[in-house]
Order: structure tokens, then C-alpha cells, then sequence
């Protein structure tokens, strides 16, 4: 046997754990990014969630401005804590509509009375339907909409404080 | 005070294999004569392992939830069954049950393997010490089983509820019987070269050590491939997820090293190459314990994940493995081989065995790794699924499939005889068959049709070996070899038959509605909540009849509160002629349940054939033990 053909295994060897190694040292990152980015998004009805805030429809997204696609729900712990960073978005010229993940009128009525209202429009998705449609895979999250109607952005998990900057200039940079 | 007996048990352990290693080098050396020694230290430490793991299922079975171990995976309202699998049912305690049964095969490698010349013995064995001392490393240094919690849980944090099941209780104890098994074959080779005496007698003893090791990954692999069949409630019973590669991995490499260590033990051939594959065997071993244990792959197996004790494995992975394969490049050299063999004959046959199942596993490995590598190098991610599997993998078994029909009929060093006449039968039952799937079931794929075939054709040329000889006076190991390549066609027939004829129905159902699947009638009477000891379900009603009397199946969708996860206990009806396969999931906002029905015809097949080569693999084993045992009383 050549010495060549007897080293490979070692090299071999070699290389794998260096593979193994590199990849224990990564951080991981298990969100799942939706394939709709850069895509229009998909036609949906939903009902109005709560009295006294508009149903929201697809087409209502697609307004010439861009706007901000919050999925939410009043049950979603992290939902609380993105409230408050929604409502100074809000002021700071973001125009945003919701989504509530399946909730019921009074819950929901109660969460927007304590911790406020930044949305214009909330649809109300009682089997996740629309939230799979969107290529979403939990609450809350984000989707940033262009004027015509197309998906430039998805935020995944809360937005926190020292996110708004890089929201408000993403709102900006698709205007 | 169990804990902490088990505990000192396990750090003298970890000594007296230091001692172990210390001695047996130099006796390797010649500077001491350090047999007795040796052999006595390996059993010794053997002993300890068992007692400590013994002091565990102790505090498992009394719920001591002052030990930090139990506190966090059992719970006082469990099952006491799964209480004591909770014990090896995690990291720390599938850890010590490892380091337990390397303990003792180290233990019963002093004890049977006496006949190896002394060196070989002695380097085996501190190589063996070697392997414990670097899980006994990782056991008391990363993961203690007996870490104590003070002050004590109120109450335990429960098991995972998709491992509250008979077959998954005993399912990973299996599987680490067949690596650890595999270990003893690594050190054994490692001594071999060490000492330079790679021969016949070295190929006997390691022959039951991977035979065993095989035997139990069989086992380890069929019942766990039934096990994500039930349970996980699919339909399928392979997925090619990362950790079923993980234990398919190892059973490969041992196939191909039960095959080669026979021509070792029988003609004193592939000395090098025999070697190699006991080494790789011990290196899929190994590389399938990380993969289960960091994680670094998603699978539905990531219970078990923790990144940080990778580490801790990998390390050990690189540490002996490449020792060994330097060790290899430097001894193989020497090595020279034995008789010589022509190109048609058993040894051939065997050598092209081994190519196949190389490729295979190679094969395998690469899907199973591709991910990563793709990752490392280009920062995208994504999944090596099963129709990369099949089509590559695939036809390589048929080919494999092949060669087991011939093989076993050719004679060592040279065959001169017309082998292939004898197999005009075979040939002839799988042409027919080949035939009727080509016309009569068009839609299968061709890999289906072939399946089918083959195992047509197995079945009958697996017996052949047999025909002729007086059934009484044939050596175990020819029955054993028969039976098994017998449950390799009936397990092909198995698979072929599910992924030709397996009929599927999807629907929401309302209560009082029948549907239609294969040629059973699915009748939904409704549903109703039932309550377990742990857990509490809803439970649908289905009666199914096709023809004569009624059956009635229950499929449950469970709700476990500690902690609180969902899973689907899927209800199966088992007949002669397949299985009818019943899964309900929600109900939707108009009060439709969802419903899943499958008829599998022949699909037991696939575990009764896993189960039948496992069978063989027991036959050979107790056959060579016998004879092993009169050639001891003769001597």
C-alpha cells in the first residue's frame, strides 16, 4: 500500500472533526426565513378582531406607501414587551396594521386597552391561515411592505428598542 | 448516600483504568510482566461501572429528587417502567450506561480472549482502558450522572413524552450494546498491530465481538425504525434523518467487517483491509454519538442535543481515531497477506461485499454530512432528503441483493463449479415477478419493481446453501447465515411492497362518515377524551371491516402536561396481510376531525426480515461459541 493511501484515512479524519468543530463554535440559528421575501403578498380577507378597528384585506397594503405588517397576539408574552417599541415607531411616522394570531375580541380588546393601539387596521386570523401564507413561523414578527404591495423585509421576533433606527431607515430605503 | 456511593465507584473506576493503561504499556514493552495485572484491573473496573450504574437506577426507581439527574427527568406519577428507563433515557445516564458496558466488555475480553498471544491481549486491553479513561473524562469532569440538587425538587420535570414508550425504552440501550460492542473490535485490532500479530486467531476472537455488536445494531436499528412508524405517526418507517444515519452508519461498517473478518478467521486474507474496517467501524460509532449527542444536525431526534458536550466527544472522537489511523499508516505496511484467492471464488464475492457496502456508506455519509460541508463553505443552508438517499443508495443494495444470492454458493480460493445453474430458480422467480410489476403496476417506481424481484428471487436462493446438506449435522453458522440473508430478501420484500401498494387517505371527517382506503371501509363514529396516568387524549372511534367482521381502531392525540407537548399515538391494526395505519390530528372550526388512514399490505414484513437477520446473526454467534467451546474441551 502507498504511503499516500495510507495517510488518507488520517486526512480524512482530520478534516471531518475540523468540519464538526467549526460547526459546535457557530452560533445557531434556527429561524426560518419566509421564501415571500421580495414577493407580492398573498391575497388574504381577514375579519375585523376587535370593535372599532378596520378588518384588514391585501389589497389594503398595497396603498403607494410602505407600511409595516405586525403578526401579534394578545396571548404572546413578547408581544407585550414589542408594544410599547411599536407605539414609538408609530410616532416616528410608521404606518402599521396587524394581524392577530388566533385571539378572541375580548382579549384582544383588553391587550390593545393596556398596553395601546399603533395599528390601523388588525384582521383577525383565527386558524393561522394567513400567517402560513406568509411564510411565518411564529409571533411575533414583522413583515416591512413596499407601496406596491410586495414583501421587502421580514423581522423575526420582537422589535426591540435598538431596532427602530434600522426599521425606520428599511421604511425609507423601499419608499 | 447511593448517589455518592456511585459516584467513588465511577473515580475508581477512572483510576484503576489509568493503572490499566500505565501497566499494559509497559508490559507491551517487555519491561514488566504485567498479564495477571492487567486482565485483573479490567475486571475489577468493570464491576465498579456496573455498580455505579446499578446505584443509579437506585435513585431512578426511588425518585430521590435531591440528585440533580432525576429531579430534572423523572417524575413521581411516572410509570415505574419508564422511571427506570428515564435512567438512561438522558444524556448523563445513556453516558454512564456507555462507559458501564465498555467497563464490562473490557471485563469479559480478560476473561474469554485468553487464547490471543499474551501481547495482543495485554495492548487490546490497555487500548480498551484507554477508551474508558476518556469517557470516564467526560462522564465526572462534563456530564455527572449523581450531581446532587440542593435543596431537593418538589416534584420531577417529567420525561420527554414521545420516549414514554416500551420499544424507545429499550431501543437506545441496544444500540449502545452494538457500538460499544464495536469498541472492543477497535481495540482488539489496535493491540493486534501494536503487537504485530495480525492473524486467524486475532479474526476468532474479534469475530463474536462484532457478530454481537451486529446483532444488536439489527436490533437497535429495526425496532427503531418501527418506533418512528407508530409513533411519530407518518406512515413511514425511514426517514434518512441524521440520527437513523447515525445508527445505520455503524451497522454498515459491521456488516462489511463481519463479512471480511470471515476471511481472516477462514483463510488468513484482508489483513490490512479487516483492520481498516474495525477502525471505521469504532469511527461511525463514535461519529454517530456526536451526532445524537450535539445536535449540530436537526432531526426529530433533537431531545437528546447539547451543543457544548460535543465538544467534549469530538475531542475524543479526533484523539483516537487518528491515533489509530496513524497507528494503521505506520503497521499496515507490515502486514502480510495471507492465502491468495481467485477472482471468481468466496473471498471475492466478500471483497466485492465490501466494496458495495463501503460505497453505501459512503453514500450515506456524505448525504448525512453534505449539509454541514455545503454550510462551511458556502454559508447556505440547507436539507439532503430521501430521494437523494434511494437514488443513490438504491440501486447499490439491489446490486448488493445480487451478490447475496451468489456469494454463499461459491467455494473458497477458487470456484470452478456452474454455481449459477443452481440459481436458474431463483432467476426465474424474480424474472416473473419483474414481469408482473412491470404490467400490473405501472405506476411504481422502477426501484419498486427491482425491489420486488430481488426479493422474489432472495428469498429462494437465501435457503439454497442449505439444500443437500443433513439439516441436523449443519453448522449453526450456515443456518445463521442462511437465516439472515433470508430476512434481508423478506425485508426487501417488506419495503417494496409499502412503497408499491401502500394506499393513503387525508381528510376532515365528520362523525358518522365512512371513507374508503385500499379495500377497507373506514367507518368515523367520533371522538371522546380519555385520561392516562400522565397525560390526558382525545381518542376517535373508527370501526374498519372489509367484508368480514369489524375492527376497531383508536387513535389518540395525546396531551402530556409535564411538560406540556403534543403527540399523536397513532392506532394500527395488524393482519397477515399488511397493516391498516390510522392517525387522527385537530379538529377544525366545523367540528371536522382531521384523519389520516393508510393500508400497507406486507409492510410488517420490513421489521419481521430485520428481526429474522438478527435471528441469523444469534445462530452464527451460538455456533461459533459451541464450537469454540469444544475445541477448548478437545484441547
Amino acid at each position: 500500500m502507498s504511503r499516500a493511501l495510507r495517510l488518507l484515512p488520517i486526512i480524512f479524519v482530520v478534516w471531518i472533526v475540523g468540519t464538526f468543530a467549526w460547526k459546535l463554535v457557530q452560533p445557531s440559528d434556527t429561524t426560518v426565513r419566509s421564501q415571500l421575501v421580495n414577493r407580492q403578498v398573498p391575497e388574504f380577507s381577514l375579519p375585523a378582531a376587535v370593535s372599532g378597528v378596520p378588518a384588514l384585506r391585501s389589497a389594503e397594503l398595497s396603498t403607494g406607501q410602505p407600511r409595516l405588517l405586525n403578526l401579534f397576539g394578545s396571548w404572546c408574552v413578547p408581544c407585550i414587551a414589542e408594544a410599547p417599541v411599536l407605539e414609538d415607531l408609530k410616532r416616528k411616522g410608521a404606518r402599521i396594521d396587524g394581524i392577530a394570531i388566533r385571539d378572541t375580541p375580548g382579549a384582544l380588546g383588553a391587550f390593545l386597552d393596556r398596553h395601546g393601539n399603533p395599528y390601523e387596521r388588525i384582521g383577525s386570523d383565527q386558524n393561522s391561515s394567513v400567517q402560513l401564507a406568509l411564510g411565518s413561523s411564529g409571533v411575533p414578527e414583522t413583515f416591512i411592505i413596499d407601496g406596491k404591495g410586495v414583501i421587502r423585509f421580514q423581522h423575526i421576533g420582537p422589535i426591540k428598542p435598538q431596532d427602530v433606527a434600522g426599521i425606520l431607515a428599511k421604511l425609507e430605503e423601499v419608499r | 448516600m447511593t448517589a455518592e456511593a456511585g459516584l467513588a465507584a465511577l473515580w475508581l473506576a477512572a483510576a484503576l483504568s489509568l493503572l490499566g493503561l500505565f501497566l499494559s504499556i509497559l508490559h507491551v514493552r517487555g519491561k514488566l510482566e504485567a498479564d495477571r495485572a492487567v486482565r485483573g484491573l479490567a475486571i475489577v473496573q468493570g464491576l465498579l461501572c456496573l455498580f455505579a450504574f446499578v446505584m443509579l437506577l437506585v435513585v431512578f426507581a426511588r425518585t430521590d429528587l435531591s440528585v440533580l439527574l432525576v429531579a430534572s427527568n423523572s417524575h413521581s406519577a411516572k410509570p415505574f417502567i419508564y422511571k427506570i428507563a428515564g435512567a438512561w433515557g438522558n444524556h448523563e445516564g445513556s453516558m454512564l450506561l456507555w462507559v458501564t458496558v465498555l467497563g464490562l466488555s473490557g471485563a469479559a475480553m480478560a476473561i474469554f480472549s485468553r487464547k490471543l498471544p499474551s501481547r495482543t491481549l495485554i495492548a487490546a486491553l490497555g487500548a480498551q482502558a484507554a477508551l474508558a479513561l476518556g469517557f470516564h473524562a467526560f462522564l465526572l469532569l462534563a456530564s455527572n450522572p449523581f450531581a446532587r440538587l440542593n435543596p431537593p425538587a418538589p416534584e420531577g420535570r417529567g420525561l420527554n413524552p414521545l420516549l414514554q414508550d416500551p420499544g424507545l425504552a429499550f431501543h437506545p440501550p441496544t444500540l449502545y450494546l452494538g457500538y460499544v460492542g464495536l469498541s472492543v473490535a477497535f481495540s482488539l485490532a489496535v493491540g493486534a498491530m501494536l503487537a504485530g500479530e495480525v492473524d486467524r486467531q486475532l479474526a476468532r476472537a474479534m469475530r463474536p465481538w462484532v457478530l454481537g455488536a451486529w446483532i444488536f445494531l439489527t436490533l437497535g436499528i429495526t425496532a427503531g425504525s418501527y418506533w418512528a412508524y407508530y409513533e411519530l405517526g407518518w406512515g413511514g418507517w425511514w426517514f434518512w434523518d441524521p440520527v437513523e444515519n447515525a445508527s445505520l452508519m455503524p451497522w454498515l461498517a459491521a456488516t462489511a467487517l463481519l463479512h471480511s473478518v470471515a476471511v481472516l478467521a477462514a483463510r488468513n486474507a484482508l489483513k490490512a483491509w479487516t483492520m481498516m474496517l474495525a477502525v471505521i467501524c469504532f469511527t461511525m460509532s463514535m461519529v454517530g454519538t456526536f451526532l445524537v449527542r450535539s445536535g449540530i444536525l436537526t432531526s426529530v431526534h433533537s431531545f437528546a442535543v447539547d451543543p457544548t458536550r460535543g465538544g467534549f466527544i469530538l475531542a475524543l472522537l479526533g484523539i483516537y481515531v487518528t491515533a489509530a489511523f496513524v497507528l494503521f499508516a505506520v503497521r499496515a505496511k507490515t502486514l502480510r497477506e495471507g492465502a491468495p484467492f481467485e477472482l471468481v471464488s468466496r473471498e471475492a464475492g466478500i471483497v466485492v461485499n465490501n466494496l458495495l457496502l463501503t460505497v453505501i456508506l459512503g453514500v450515506v455519509f456524505i448525504g448525512t454530512l453534505y449539509p454541514l460541508m455545503a454550510e462551511a463553505v458556502t454559508g447556505e443552508k440547507l436539507s439532503v432528503g430521501a430521494p437523494y438517499f434511494n437514488a443513490v443508495a438504491g440501486p447499490l443494495a439491489i446490486l448488493l441483493g445480487i451478490l447475496l444470492a451468489v456469494g454463499p454458493l461459491l467455494s473458497w480460493r477458487s470456484e470452478s463449479r456452474p454455481v449459477l445453474r443452481k440459481l436458474a430458480l431463483p432467476a426465474l422467480a424474480a424474472a416473473t415477478v419483474l414481469v408482473i410489476a412491470i404490467l400490473a403496476w405501472p405506476q411504481a417506481t422502477i426501484l419498486t419493481k427491482l425491489g420486488l424481484a430481488l426479493a422474489a428471487g432472495l428469498v429462494p436462493a437465501s435457503i439454497l446453501p442449505l439444500i443437500g446438506r443433513n439439516p441436523f449435522r449443519t453448522p449453526l453458522a450456515i443456518w445463521g447465515m442462511a437465516i439472515a440473508h433470508l430476512g434481508a430478501g423478506v425485508a426487501v420484500a417488506g419495503m417494496a411492497a409499502d412503497s408499491a401498494f401502500t394506499t393513503e387517505k387525508l381528510t376532515a371527517a365528520r362523525p358518522g362518515e365512512t371513507f374508503e382506503v385500499g379495500p377497507w371501509l373506514v367507518k368515523f363514529e367520533g371522538v371522546a377524551p380519555v385520561a392516562g396516568p400522565n397525560w390526558t387524549a382525545v381518542e376517535a372511534e373508527l370501526r374498519a371491516s372489509r367484508g368480514g367482521g369489524v375492527h376497531v381502531l383508536r387513535p389518540q392525540t395525546r396531551f402530556f402536561s409535564d411538560p406540556p407537548t403534543e403527540t399523536n399515538e397513532a392506532a394500527i391494526k395488524t393482519l397477515l396481510s399488511g397493516q391498516l395505519y390510522t392517525v387522527v390530528g385537530q379538529a377544525d372550526a366545523e367540528g371536522r376531525w382531521q384523519l389520516r388512514l393508510w393500508w400497507k399490505p406486507l409492510v410488517t414484513l420490513i421489521w419481521f426480515g430485520g428481526a429474522l437477520v438478527g435471528l441469523g446473526g444469534l445462530l452464527a454467534l451460538l455456533g461459533h461459541a459451541r464450537r469454540a467451546w469444544r475445541r477448548r474441551a478437545y484441547a
